[in-house]
């Protein structure tokens, strides 16, 4: 890939610092749109761009910032750092090595939506990080570039962190704001969405940390440059977050549509210890494994290619397994994972998840029965489509999709015990 | 009123980050003060919260059992806390966290002899290629420890050790 | 609404309903009941259960263009989606198709059925809900036969777990559909329960002190779908089958919220009926589905084996039991001598039935029927009460209420819940009070005055509001012009008066105030217009409008120049024990109650009664709404109603008295009380189908509530009479002592409707004068635990607390805990030696 869109501190290294990030171009996008795009133009732009949500849903980012309410004021942009998936770990290089680009992101989604204040909720376990943030923040107050009259116009900006206290489902966007509000982190009935009612009822942008980190190269170089990278309908460059059985786990932006090979083999090194692949978790948790079979292995990493394969790009956080993996086993993690992290709310969620984890607790630990496993597929299937938010879905395929896939590594439990 | 005498700077500070109607919001950073103020969230924390805030005892206390970074009971005051999530498990961690229990004498989540810290397993926490990582939970802050080694994590024990003898 | 009407099909049948109708109501109305646990039609829908899944088809739309497609026949082409979506949480479309018994609907609910199974315990045999429990019959409807889950697995909690003493949670049964948490949030706005945890272990949780601390809580279990949340009166008492259900009237305040008693025998002892519960008895127009824990959980003194059950005559200086015929002929002998000089003393627990006889009987002898009390202006109310048709629940926004002297949410809880709703839909509401109260935060104006001058604070907003010149040096301040204004503006008002620091003339003035208040607005005439008065009994308007009156300058002074008095339904020594003395100087004193109080014990003949629980009668509620009572249970053997022991007594000094039926009573109100005419006790039986729907075949959807089948009441017209009399000058307050000693309202005092309820004894008012921290400096008393109250040559200890909303040159003290105080004091203060 020619150059780094988001994760530009791999080649411009200092970039953490504001005097680098400068030096570098920073923040010139900022001061040109407040002082001379009106924000229904950048609104356009990042529409022309194709810029798709990247922390999970791949919801078109302009499109979603063009339902805000007319007229309804005021409105707030939230950053999304909560980052919890397992396997991600994306938004916090990007937060620790390139603080300025992102921050300059937030900046500019908060003029095109024309809020004067912002918040980055971060997961509590980020706890240095966000006072590194502050920090940062402070600084650019300092630097005019945040705060009242900015570049010599009537628009003003405070951006204000807000740390979470460990809860996965507080990344649910809903969720989010019902903690930002200092509520239980439930997600709320949708619609309205946060566009119409968001952060205490108002017009709020909730976006990822790599989304925003995004918009400052768009302004800059446009709309048609960023379509240059990528697919038609995924343009410009995804950060893969890669771990498991490879050799160089870490996060690797590449454009969408490279395949699995390519992340898997070239950059991540491949499996270690000369193990052959077994499958691929391309979304963390949060949807269908795959089987790495070298039509998956080939497919072009992007919303539309995983779709078509039966899974989700989500996140994007591929998780690598070999052959000496029971994907039984790794279901019984994702399945813990859900059980954990389920905020309880809604039946089948909450009693679903609970009754998988006993039965995959009983498959793991030996003391199955036969009908075990129809079991654990009725019930998951069961949660599917009645769930109040994603996270039900989420659980319920993770278990129905490896025992559709890998089914022997299910029958193995069921049969032998440990 | 001890939160509100001692610590008047900072809660203006929470506090001036919402909009005042919504002083709500600065729930959960007060929480975090009177954690690292009592050790832990008692009757006396939630209300002291409840009453800068305008809330309800209740209001503030239900939360406290939703967040895993909150404590409602009085616990060791370090939390060695490992990730074992599928990504950190694909790469051993959770043979170093027995491996870790195993070097200190300790059992499961018991706390060892001098009670002043624990060991627990976690979920993701985002440093899925930096494994083994845990975390280290303390009422100050939280501090992450990557790419450990057992002999790395041991250093941390015992300089921890040495803290709480110190005082 | 029909013109906004959506129409859709519904299971095959086409309906209109009005836009913005949820789904599961709109199929409530035509009949379908789509069963649902966390949605409750009071409260806001947030489709956490999912047991309302439905299949929703909604008009196919061209991607491109948006325009309706049509199939080949011209029909419009239905896309039902893919997944089930919940019927609580959907308003309805046009044009939809839904279907809620087809099997894709049906499955999805036998699986959240099965989810919920999962870890809800096999109770019902020890459980209070079963029998009527929404959760059992869909169970019954829908469950599997065996479970599939291991018994192992299910997970073990708390099973009787206090939140506070008197509601009980089983954390096994809740079924997490936060109905009990929104209702306090949304309905009661007193968050004092909440969920906590999250996923399986989502739980409520409170930290309260005490526990649940809220005024309402006992609605909680009415609403909660399943057996976790009981009530700690009720629980492991009786079967919901085996109890008989009578519908009655509460008896604690005037709001006359309906009440259903539910009774059965005891299952030791002597088998006495006995009056397991008391639930809501559902009138939109007074107290909807609620009822205050008062209502609830004070029901004990009316059943008590401590009553009285047998008339005693005193002999020989002490009383010894005699049959109602020695009884009724002794009493009347007495009665019948005392002329003019006898004194009839009623409280306004009496039915209006009780009334009406007890005055005929008292001004047949000669003598005057006075009422117990100390509050004026009853026959304002008669005049300018609420019009009929008047709904607080309908009022919002143009609207305005003007609460003055009273603090509602002690005095009587479910007006206070009512209004503060008013104001949360748009209502004007504006607070006035020497003090802070519970209804500030509600409204959109508060009115400040000093301690006891409520009076001016109300000349100030009629001098304000008509410009009088002779009332402008009422109008003090810019917030009485701006709430006089908003007054004005207001296209409804209702004035809620009490007489919090106020003496009889006070209260009289303020009435005055008030009722020229609402004439000059032209606030008159028309309903949600009009004056409430914020009575300390149930049927104090009642006793107004059968004609007693209370003694303006209160009971010392005229005891002293009375022959003899008949005492009923009050206790004037236990009030105030020096009254004592005068008593006993009577020729003759008569005592008729439901305990042998300390008035009774100094009495000449005491004769027993029935409680409200026992008999039939009317109440006429502080809006003017005549409810019947029916009888739930019998009383001692030997215990008449009130009315009929009058009419007895009557008879034997020869006075026609009507003495048969309470109807028969009632008929004769009718013809001779203007008001009341043309009323029978048929109309008042008279009920109609209520919305949302209680108590029915699906108890999951309202509750467990009762339907009223019992009748709704009738609100009575004002008597025409023109203009409200001329106002009153507020009286100069001469400070005379230290303190202003004003006697507040709280809902649970040390009165004898409240002791006899054991379960509320922690949370009952103590005795103890509440000042302000400036005048405690002031008085000396820093470091005093104890103060010497003294005035009019009186003195009493008692406990003093500094509380920083006291207001200054005031001290409160609670009425009902003991001190024989129930007007404003100027008192002498000082620390008490120890």
């Amino acid at each position: 890939m020619a150059e780094p869109i988001v994760l530009r501190h791999r080649t411009l290294p200092g970039l953490d610092r504001l005097t680098a990030y400068r030096e570098n171009g920073g923040y010139q996008a900022f001061e040109k749109a407040v002082r001379s795009q009106a924000p229904e133009a950048v609104i356009q732009l990042v529409k022309d761009s194709g810029l798709r949500g990247r922390g999970g849903a791949g919801f078109p980012t302009g499109v979603k910032w063009s339902f805000l309410t007319p007229g309804v004021f005021p409105r707030y942009v939230v950053a999304n750092a909560d980052e919890s998936e397992p396997g991600t770990f994306k938004d916090r290089e990007i937060m620790e090595r390139n603080p300025f680009q992102f921050l300059e992101g937030v900046a500019i989604c908060a003029y095109a939506a024309q809020a004067n204040v912002a918040y980055v909720y971060c997961r509590g376990e980020f706890w240095d990080l966000t006072g590194e943030l502050d920090r940062k923040i402070a600084e650019l107050e300092r630097a005019g570039l945040l705060g009242e009259r900015l570049f010599g116009t009537d628009y003003s900006l405070r951006i204000h962190t807000h740390l979470g206290a460990g809860a996965y489902i507080c990344g649910e966007e809903t969720a989010l704001l019902e903690s930002l509000e200092g509520k239980l982190g439930q997600p709320r009935l949708r619609p309205p969405f946060p566009a119409a009612e968001g952060l205490y009822g108002k017009p709020t942008v909730v976006n990822n940390v790599e989304t925003l980190a995004n918009l400052p190269p768009i302004l800059e170089r446009g709309a048609d440059w960023y379509r240059s990278v990528g697919t038609k309908q995924s343009p410009g460059t995804k950060v893969f977050s890669l771990s498991g059985h490879v050799e160089r786990p870490g996060n690797v932006e590449l454009p969408l549509g490279t395949t699995f090979r390519e992340l898997i083999f070239e950059h991540g090194g491949g499996i270690p210890g000369g193990k052959a692949i077994k499958a691929i978790l391309p979304a963390g948790a949060s949807a269908p494994i795959l089987p790495a079979a070298d039509d998956v292995l080939d497919s072009g990493m992007d919303y539309e290619s995983l779709a078509a394969l039966g899974s989700a790009l989500g996140s994007a956080s591929i998780i690598v397994l070999d052959e000496t993996v029971n994907i039984a086993w790794a279901e019984s993690k994702i399945t813990d994972f859900f059980e954990h992290e389920s905020c309880g709310k809604c039946t089948p969620c909450r009693e679903g998840t609970y009754w998988m984890k006993h039965i995959l607790g009983r498959l793991m630990g030996g003391e199955a029965r036969s009908e075990d496993i129809g079991l654990l597929e009725s019930v998951g299937s069961g949660i599917r489509g009645k769930c109040l938010c994603a996270l039900g879905d989420f659980a319920a395929l993770a278990v129905t999709s490896g025992i559709e896939r890998f089914g022997t590594d299910f029958e193995i439990h069921a049969v032998n015990g440990r | 009123m001890a939160l509100a005498e001692k610590h008047r700077a900072e809660i203006q500070a929470i506090l001036a980050k919402y909009p005042p109607e919504h002083k709500r919001s600065a729930v959960m950073g007060l929480l975090y003060l009177a954690q690292r103020e009592y050790g832990y969230l008692d009757r006396q924390a939630i209300t002291e919260v409840g009453d800068l805030l305008n809330l309800e005892p209740t209001e503030v206390g239900s939360l406290i059992g939703f967040y895993t970074l909150y404590h409602d009971r009085p616990g060791p005051t370090y939390r060695l806390q490992v990730c074992t999530d599928l990504p950190c498990a694909l790469r051993g961690a959770e043979h170093f966290a027995r491996e870790l229990r195993r070097s200190l004498g300790v059992a499961g989540n018991e706390p060892p002899t001098d009670g002043e810290f624990v060991i627990e397993e976690v979920k993701c926490l985002a440093a899925c290629d930096r494994v083994p990582v845990f975390q280290l939970q303390e009422p100050e802050g939280i501090h992450y420890y990557e790419s450990q080694t057992i002999e790395t994590a041991l250093a941390v024990v015992e300089e921890i050790r040495g803290r709480t003898a110190n005082g | 609404m029909s013109s906004n009407g959506v129409r859709l099909t519904i299971e095959g049948t086409e309906i209109s309903s009005p836009s913005g109708t949820l789904l599961v109501d709109a199929a409530k109305r035509m009949g379908i009941d789509i069963p649902v646990f966390c949605y409750h039609p009071k409260l806001k829908p947030v489709g956490m259960c999912r047991m309302c899944l439905v299949e929703i088809g909604r008009p196919a739309r061209d991607r491109a263009t948006g325009q309706p497609v049509f199939s080949e026949q011209g029909a419009p082409v239905i896309q039902f989606g893919a997944n089930l979506e919940t019927a609580c949480t959907t308003q309805v479309g046009e044009g939809w198709q839904v279907r809620v018994f087809s099997g894709k609907a049906v499955e999805g609910r036998k699986a959240i059925v099965e989810y919920l199974l999962t870890s809800h315990p096999l109770d019902c045999p020890i459980c209070d809900k079963g029998g009527e429990c929404p959760l059992q019959n869909l169970t019954m409807e829908h469950g599997a036969g065996l479970s599939r889950f291991l018994f192992d697995e299910k997970q073990h909690l708390a099973k009787h777990l206090a939140l506070g003493e008197l509601i009980f949670l089983d954390r096994e049964r809740c079924i997490q559909c936060a109905r009990c948490t929104r209702f306090q949030d949304e309905v009661a706005d007193d968050p004092v329960i909440g969920l906590s945890q999250r996923g399986r272990r989502l739980e409520i949780v409170t930290y309260s002190d005490p526990g649940f601390d809220s005024y309402f809580s006992g609605n909680s279990t009415d609403i909660c779908p399943v057996g976790a949340l009981t009530t700690a009166d009720f629980r492991f008492g009786a079967r919901p089958w085996e109890l008989n259900a009578a519908a009655s009237i509460c008896p604690h305040c005037p709001v006359g919220c309906n009440l259903t008693l539910n009774t059965r025998r005891a299952a030791g002892g002597d088998g006495r009926e006995t009056i397991k519960r008391v639930m809501p008895r559902q009138n939109e127009q007074v107290n909807e589905i609620w009822i205050c824990d008062k209502g609830r959980f004070a029901h004990h003194y009316a059943h008590s084996a401590d009553r009285l059950s047998r008339p005693l005559v005193r002999e020989n200086g002490t009383l010894v039991e005699a049959s109602w015929e020695a009884a009724l002929n002794r009493a009347a002998d007495l009665l019948g001598r005392l002329g003019a000089g006898l004194l009839g003393l009623a409280g306004g627990r009496l039915s209006n039935e009780d009334l009406f006889n007890f005055r005929a009987l008292i001004e047949g002898l000669g003598g005057t029927p006075v009422m117990d009390d100390w509050m004026a202006g009853g026959d304002l109310v008669r005049q300018f009460g609420v019009y009929p048709g008047t709904n607080l629940g309908t009022l919002g926004q143009g609207d305005a209420v003007l609460v003055i002297a009273t603090d509602l949410h002690e005095e009587a809880p479910i007006w206070w819940l009512r209004i503060k709703q008013a104001a949360e839909r748009g209502a004007e509401l504006i607070v006035a009070n020497a003090r802070q109260t519970r209804l500030d935060s509600y409204s959109t104006q508060q009115l400040r005055y000093a301690p006891g001058d409520a009076v001016r604070a109300g000349l100030g907003l009629l001098g304000a509001l008509t410009g009088d010149p002779k009332l402008q040096s009422y109008v003090e301040d810019r917030q009485t012009t701006a709430a006089a204004k908003a007054l004005s503006a207001a296209r409804n008002l209702i004035v809620v008066y009490g007489n919090e620091g106020l003496d009889y003339p006070g209260s009289e003035a303020l009435a005055r105030a008030c009722a020229r208040l609402l004439s000059a607005g032209n606030h008159l005439g028309r309903p949600n217009n009009g004056l409430i008065a914020v009575w300390p009994r149930a049927n104090t308007q009642g006793a107004w409008d059968m004609g007693l009156r209370p003694l303006p300058a209160g009971l010392a002074g005229r005891l002293e120049q009375s022959t003899g008095a008949y005492v009923v339904a009050a206790d004037p020594v236990g009030d105030d024990p020096t009254v004592g003395q005068l008593l006993t100087g009577l020729r003759g004193l008569v005592v008729q109650d439901l305990f042998l109080s300390p008035t009774a014990e100094l009495a000449d003949v005491v004769l027993p009664v029935q409680s409200f629980v026992e008999r039939e009668g009317t109440f006429t509620s502080g809006e003017r709404r005549v409810q019947r009572l029916y009888p739930a249970m019998p009383g001692p053997v030997e215990s008449l109603a009130d009315w009929k022991i009058f009419a007895e007594l009557g008879h034997r000094l020869g006075l026609e008295l009507e003495g048969r039926t309470a109807g028969q009573v009632f008929a004769r109100i009718a013809a001779q009380i203007p008001d009341y005419a043309g009323l029978n006790y048929t109309d008042l039986a008279v009920s109609a189908r209520q919305w949302p729907e209680v108590g029915g075949e699906d108890l999951y959807y309202g509750g467990t509530a009762y339907d009223n089948r019992q009748g709704l009441g009738v609100q009575l017209a004002p008597r025409p009479g023109g203009e409200p009399p001329e106002w009153l000058a507020a009286a100069e307050r001469r400070p005379s002592g230290d303190l202003l000693l004003i006697p507040i309202s709280r809902l649970y005092d040390r009165g004898a409707t409240v002791l006899p309820s054991e379960l509320l004894s922690l949370r009952l008012a103590e005795l103890k004068l509440a000042i302000h921290p400036e005048d405690a400096e002031r008085l000396g008393l820093i470091g005093a635990s104890r103060v010497e109250l003294s005035w009019d040559g009186r003195a009493s200890t008692v406990e003093f607390a500094i509380e920083q909303d006291v207001p200054r040159g005031a001290g409160l003290v609670v009425r009902s805990t003991g001190l024989p105080l129930n007007r404003p004091t100027e008192v002498g203060v000082r620390p008490a030696s120890s």
